[in-house]
């Protein structure tokens, strides 16, 4: 069953096509990578399943519900991640959080921040101004912020992004120990291909707008006579895609 | 519209002020300030002989009435920059949250910012000049609501400015209210306002208010007219306002713009 499906979208910026025509769904329960160069429309995309963009043309349907129409209930149950987008860094990380567990009316936020703050070991962090975090801090109080709602779906913008390996790979660990307990439905962009191996299920690989190819990492591998997903990005990143 | 996504507006706000003087002085420094010099104005007008009659009551009054409508305007306006300052906009617009709840926490923390100025203002006027803002009885009422609803207006309208000339703009939430001032007739009457911009003083819902407050002091009852004109300019305004920040978030929304204002 798909949680999302997309359907010839296009945005159109004046003259400059940032997504072109694409469509694709996400199956319930899956890890999906959305991989693509700089500039290929990742960003964009995404910012449309946010309604946050509005696509020139297209469809977006997430949990069986047209996005425009239904947009309160879908975001109510979906959240987004992003090392880019920071919260307030004049509040404490305590307020922020609970500004947005009231965002989405979470009963006894409290209770779900001091949750989540275990799980990602940030309870020491919660007295503490969000300006005076480090990457790896901010990245862990991100995905707790992303996980206040017990989202069905979430997106996550190149989360880890900055961190350095052991940060990184600690988040890796505790994404998937998410996605294991919780079985919620991801679609993660990143441009270290090792992660995306690592955690995704399936690939969908976007260049200038478009999808240009979807699969497994070890069938797009395999597809594409190279051994491993860094060699399958360079590959089509360069134009250089016949099989 | 769900109750606790304005909380959470008005929460996430309040947590502001705690720790942040500018926002204070904001608050209580300037309209104290402005007590002070206005009050030092009018004594002296009072003082020579011939001039203004109830200069106190006249300029205080206005002075009071007219940072309602300026706290009014910036409730909304700064509420939304203070979003944009803090790159936040994304992080709450991929919540529930729509822009009517955005738009009505805004208002209401308008309304908070005029408690307090106001609370601030009344009790310096009584104490250093025994001047007494409530003298105004139950015509405060129509008076209040009437900036509030305008105060409100220019709010929507200048953040649908920031929306469409992004930082550009961002001077307008701090000043868009002084380039209406000299056609409010705050200070003085209409009649002082030259003959050929004279029909701009009664295109603005303000003026209306201010001739009123006039008219209260001078005779003791306001004209229908008045708060007929202050009524139907607000309801035009209100609408003209609102349709014009609604296109202009589509347009943000078109154009990406919504994520890339600072």
């Amino acid at each position: 069953m798909s949680t999302v499906s997309v359907s010839h979208l296009t945005k159109k910026f004046s003259r400059i096509v940032a997504v072109d025509d694409i469509s694709f769904s996400i199956e319930e329960g899956s890890i999906t990578g959305f991989v693509g160069p700089n500039g290929a429309g990742k960003t964009t995309t995404i910012q449309m399943m946010l309604d946050l963009i509005t696509p020139s043309s297209g469809n977006i349907k997430i949990f069986d519900k047209e996005l425009h129409s239904h947009r309160e209930e879908i975001l109510q149950r979906m959240n987004f991640s992003s090392p880019y987008i920071n919260l307030p860094y004049n509040l404490t990380v305590r307020e922020n959080l609970l500004t947005f567990a009231r965002f989405y009316g979470v009963k006894h936020p409290m209770r779900r921040i001091q949750e989540l703050a275990d799980f990602f070991d940030i309870t020491s962090l919660l007295g503490m101004m969000t300006r005076s975090l480090s990457s790896g801090q901010l990245a862990r109080v991100n995905l707790t912020k992303a996980l206040l709602n017990s989202p069905s779906l979430l997106l996550l913008d190149e989360p880890t992004a900055s961190l350095d390996p052991d940060i990184a790979d600690r988040t890796r660990a505790m994404l998937r120990d998410i996605h294991t307990k919780h079985h919620i439905t991801m679609l993660y962009t990143s441009h270290n291909m090792v992660e995306v191996e690592e955690m995704c299920d399936r690939v969908l690989f976007i260049n200038e707008g478009k999808i240009v190819d979807d699969g497994s990492p070890r069938a797009l591998a395999a597809k594409y006579g190279r051994r491993d997903m860094n060699e399958v990005f360079l590959t089509i990143a360069r134009g250089n895609s016949s099989v | 519209m769900k109750l606790h996504r304005i909380t959470a507006i008005i929460i996430r706000h309040l947590y502001l002020y705690k720790r942040s003087f500018p926002r204070l002085m904001d608050l209580l420094y300037w309209p104290a300030l402005d007590v002070l010099l206005w009050g030092f104005i009018s004594m002296y007008l009072g003082s020579v002989a011939g001039s203004v009659p109830n200069a106190l009551t006249l300029f205080l009054g206005a002075l009071i009435l007219w940072n309602l409508l300026n706290q009014a305007q910036k409730g909304v306006s700064i509420t939304f920059l203070e979003e944009v300052w803090a790159r936040n906009l994304l992080n709450m617009f991929v919540t529930p949250l729509t822009v009517s709840e955005f738009l009505s926490a805004s208002f209401l923390l308008g309304v908070i910012r005029i408690v307090i100025v106001t609370v601030v203002m009344a009790a310096l006027s009584f104490l250093f000049y025994a001047f007494n803002l409530f003298q105004f009885g139950l015509f405060l009422i129509p008076f209040i609501s009437l900036l509030l609803v305008f105060g409100w207006v220019l709010g929507v309208f200048t953040t649908g400015l920031i929306l469409r000339y992004g930082s550009a703009a961002q001077v307008l939430a701090f000043g868009f209210v002084l380039l209406i001032q000299p056609f409010s007739a705050v200070f003085y009457p209409v009649s002082v306002i030259p003959e050929s911009v004279r029909w701009i003083a009664y295109l603005v819902p303000s003026t209306y208010v201010f001739e009123g407050m006039r008219a209260v002091i001078a005779s003791g009852i306001i004209p229908g007219s008045l708060l007929f004109g202050a009524v139907l300019s607000t309801s035009i305004f209100s609408v003209l306002s609102w349709l014009y920040f609604l296109r202009m978030f589509a347009h943000a929304k078109v154009n990406g713009a919504l994520m890339k204002l600072d």
